[in-house]
């Protein structure tokens, strides 16, 4: 794992047109805790995380990982200053086995010369083990062996949003953005990921932002809070404060504002 | 129904775990070893032809089966490859230099074209690599001085290491030899870090991006290594054709290695073989048929285009998956019989594409 770092993002905005997707929000995410992003629909949650991995272009701030200037790399670099990510609607290698994908996950830390892949040198077989083996461990954790040699398109919803994780996972990452990580899933695939999430954050001291609006699994793995609403930040603080402040309670439920 | 046991990491690198594999690949290597002492010279030649033809499949296969590329241009690289090396040949370049200048001078033509062409995708991306083709080929029509333009040009006799080989089945090992050589090394680039990041590019630019594949890199790679290859075959076929014209690598051979991969089976490398096999056994088979059917049937002008032309709607409508999907079909009854159902292969559908980013 990459030391611990802190997010900092400051004033970010983004235009879609001539509407405020996000509008000056500012939060900081310490090392080693777990932020979670809550809001209603369209609040621009998932553009927070799109701007982080640098899919889109911000119309204004900064964001800050440890001593990178994010905003100053392209998408590809982003995971190797140890960001990795899932996406809310999983995209995953459907075309590729479950292996290929966790494989193309340690992309970051291959190095690939199409000349010696091709004759594929002793070189090229030894760094295949060695990243078959990490593989193997994030499988172990998961618990996804079983599915080791299955396509992407064979497998389950609830299976392939584990594998979404691990994938991101097999990046050794520090910083972890999940996108809705237990939305589509049952009861208790949703307890089980509780249960990896507090894995990951203690045992492997990765620091986790996600977006989720199961209040349940926010709650009980959360350390922090962060509302959002109409690309506007509400408040910070922890889940119950959160919870009762009447601003939030207004965004979700409506009424006279 | 083999079960495999893997018991180290290693068995996962291996290309051929089951037993009935290793037969059957074992089988077909033998044959083809063999081929030149059970065949007239005839065949010997279309089967050379054939495995030349594995090569172009081969790539236009990675670079629009396993990289999502699409290219309708690809008879340009075969047209290049075949020029080049009997240009450098007629002015007395040994071949095997020969062979290494002409496969690096294609691939980088495509790497040019993968770099412009890197921000585009599928229609553009098609029309696009067409543009490529036909100005490829008129300049091998109007450079006269250089490629004689569309008099044609004499394809130099074939000498390896100054020795001469101009028999068939002399000719047909060089075939030989290159095929094997390209089998193994498309097979080697996707169990190795470059391959996959192909993959990783045809099914999500997304998150290939997010994991740290530089998407434009990667499609410049993929144009450069499938133009390579294809710029192999295409040099390969210069020996096979004896006499170059640019009309023959226009528009329809480009199809035709379309159509070959596409009936074939899209991503997978066996897939462009079986293509391969079709495209160069259905001629032959249209001819005996022709001489079987009565005359006024046989006789007929457009039979032969007509029953390819059906042959490719009936797979686009029973098997999208092209001959390889068959196969897999036909290996899996046999493997898991009697329990074969027919619904161990329906797809499952997802329905969770939206919102979408490009």
């Amino acid at each position: 794992m990459s030391t611990a770092a802190s997010l900092s993002v400051r004033n970010l905005s983004i235009l879609f047109g001539g509407v405020h997707a996000l509008e000056d929000v500012s939060f900081d995410v310490n090392p080693g805790e777990v932020f979670a992003i809550i809001g209603p629909n369209g609040a621009g949650k998932s553009t927070i995380f799109n701007l982080i991995s640098r899919l889109y272009e911000p119309s204004n701030g900064s964001i800050h990982y440890g001593e990178h200037d994010l905003l100053q790399l392209p998408a590809h670099k982003i995971v190797n200053t140890g960001i990795a990510r899932t996406f809310q609607n999983i995209e995953l290698f459907e075309q590729a086995t479950v292996l290929q994908n966790l494989l193309v996950g340690r992309h970051s830390h291959m190095s690939c010369n199409p000349f010696s892949n091709f004759a594929f040198l002793p070189g090229v077989r030894k760094s295949e083990l060695e990243h078959r083996r990490k593989v193997e461990d994030v499988i172990d954790l998961l618990e996804i062996a079983q599915y080791r040699d299955e396509r992407i398109a064979d497998l389950s919803y609830g299976a392939r949003k584990n594998v979404e994780l691990a994938r991101a996972l097999c990046a050794e990452p520090s910083l972890l953005l999940l996108d809705e990580p237990a939305s589509g899933l049952n009861n208790e695939e949703t307890e089980d990921v509780g249960f990896w999430l507090e894995d990951i954050k203690h045992d492997l001291g990765v620091t986790i932002v996600m977006v989720e609006h199961d209040m349940n699994l926010v709650g009980s793995i959360a350390d922090r809070v962060m509302a959002i609403n109409d690309g506007r930040l509400i408040t910070i603080g922890t889940p119950d404060e959160v919870r009762n402040n009447p601003e939030v309670q207004r965004a979700y439920l409506g009424g006279s504002a | 129904m083999q079960i495999l046991f893997k018991t180290r990491y290693e068995d996962d690198l291996k290309f051929l775990a089951r037993t009935g594999e290793k037969v059957r690949v074992g089988l077909v290597v033998v044959l083809l070893l063999a081929a030149p002492l059970f065949l007239q010279n005839f065949y010997l030649g279309e089967l050379g032809l054939l495995l030349v033809y594995a090569i172009a499949g081969i790539g236009l296969m990675i670079l629009t089966g396993h990289t999502g590329q699409v290219s309708f241009g690809h008879a340009a690289f075969l047209g290049i490859g075949a020029y080049c090396h009997s240009i450098l040949m007629s002015h007395g370049v040994p071949f095997s230099l020969s062979v290494v200048a002409t496969v690096l001078l294609c691939g980088a033509v495509g790497m040019a074209i993968g770099r412009s062409a890197s921000k585009m995708h599928g229609f553009y991306l098609a029309i696009a690599t067409l543009a490529f083709l036909i100005l490829v080929e008129t300049l091998l029509g109007e450079w006269e001085a250089v490629t004689g333009g569309h008099g044609g040009f004499k394809v130099p006799k074939l000498v390896v290491f100054g020795q001469p080989l101009t028999a068939v089945w002399q000719q047909y090992y060089v075939d030989l030899l290159c095929v094997f050589a390209v089998v193994l090394g498309a097979a080697n680039l996707f169990r190795s870090p470059t391959g996959r990041s192909f993959l990783a590019v045809r099914d999500s630019e997304l998150s290939a991006r997010s994991l740290g594949v530089n998407v434009e890199w990667v499609k410049v790679q993929a144009f450069g290594v499938s133009a390579a290859i294809t710029g192999l075959a295409g040099l390969l076929l210069a020996h096979h054709l004896t006499y170059l014209s640019p009309e023959v690598f226009g528009v329809l051979e480009s199809l035709k290695l379309m159509l070959m991969i596409v009936v074939g089976g899209l991503g997978s490398i066996l897939g462009a073989i079986f293509g391969a096999i079709l495209v160069s056994a259905l001629p032959i088979a249209i001819s005996f048929l022709k001489d079987a059917l009565p005359p006024a049937i046989g006789q007929q002008a457009g039979l032969e285009p007509l029953l390819f032309g059906v042959i490719i709607v009936l797979f686009i409508v029973f098997e999208p998956q092209g001959i390889y999907g068959r196969w897999m079909k036909i290996r899996y009854f046999f493997e898991t019989f009697p329990y074969y159902r027919k619904s161990s292969f329906v797809r499952q559908k997802s329905y969770l594409k939206t919102e979408r980013m490009r």
